[in-house]
């Protein structure tokens, strides 16, 4: 493979543009975020990620917002990740390796049907505040 | 401990970003065998008895994570170079920034594998702490490239739709694919 120059990445992104900025009404508010502290890095959240990538490209989702976080506090079930689609409860899902990541993109941000098996949620608000949450 | 040394590399630079640094310079020179890091940063710095903290696993920044006594990053990464007879620095002052260097024995039966460099380097590219961050990456006796963080900014005009992540993607890996190739 060739070295890429900016200018072929520049119109690379201008052809991409017009579709970007057609689907931007319809998906602007789906969201993906990554738990990449060293507990997710250690679990593979890089591969997670690449794999959320390679899905949502295969879709042609090219304007869900991914981003990264530190840890959520769910060490135990790295790599965590947490989904937001306007008009579905905020999810955390946990144990998501690469095959998980394609199904959640299909189900949840495709189908609008959760991944029951790998859903985890943060600590309850009474446990970890001393107030009870209130 | 983590698989590869992507995988350290990229808990290392985010240190720095987290560290409130707005430039911070990351350059990768892989010779035979070793492989040398170096991480410069602008950030706020640490005083020598946090620097010697910094290694102990039981000890993390105060107020970065509530209510927990763990720090991995650095702990990690100093083990690491330790099991494979490379070399590791770090240098740092307050309100001047940190520099930390580190190389990994590629021969060494106890080095992890280099592991996908170039998708490690696009996640800190997209990094929502990142700043300026240029990345210099190079082949001892063979070709190089450089990633500047604010020149993509400009092509791509953000780092956090599915769409810019997957161009950055194929342009960071067409960069690293060439360097093996020339």
């Amino acid at each position: 493979m060739a070295k890429m120059t900016l200018e072929e990445l520049r119109s690379l992104r201008e052809r991409v543009q017009g579709d970007i900025q057609k689907r931007d009404i319809e998906g602007k508010d789906r969201r993906i975020i990554i738990g990449m502290g060293t507990c997710g890095i250690a679990a593979g959240a890089k591969d997670t990620l690449d794999a959320f990538l390679a899905a949502l490209d295969e879709h042609k989702l090219t304007n869900i917002s991914v981003t990264q976080t530190g840890c959520m506090g769910l060490c135990y079930v790295e790599p965590t990740i947490e989904v937001i689609v306007p008009g579905m409860p905020n999810v955390i899902y946990g144990k998501v390796d690469k095959k998980t990541a394609k199904k959640i993109v299909e189900e949840h941000l495709m189908a609008g049907r959760l991944v029951t098996d790998h859903i985890f949620d943060r600590p309850a608000a009474d446990i970890i505040k001393k107030d009870g949450g209130k | 401990m983590h698989i590869s040394l992507s995988d350290y590399l990229m808990d290392i630079v985010q240190n720095s970003f987290e560290a409130g640094a707005s430039h911070v310079a990351l350059t990768i020179e892989e010779g035979e065998p070793m492989m040398v890091c170096t991480v410069t940063d602008d950030g706020k710095g640490m005083d020598d008895d946090t620097m010697k903290r910094a290694l102990d696993p039981f000890y993390s920044e105060e107020g970065k994570h509530r209510g927990r006594r763990f720090g991995l990053g650095l702990p990690f990464l100093h083990q690491a170079v330790d099991a494979c007879n490379g070399e590791f620095s770090l240098r740092s002052q307050v309100g001047e920034g940190t520099t930390v260097r580190f190389s990994f024995d590629m021969e060494n039966i106890d080095s992890p594998p280099i592991g996908d460099l170039a998708f490690a380097l696009c996640t800190l590219l997209a990094h929502p702490k990142a700043e300026e961050f240029v990345v210099t990456r190079s082949i001892e006796g063979g070709s190089s490239y450089t990633l500047d963080r604010k020149e993509l900014l400009d092509v791509l005009g953000e780092f956090e739709s599915s769409g810019s992540l997957s161009l950055l993607r194929q342009y960071v890996t067409s960069q690293e694919a060439g360097l093996h190739a020339e």
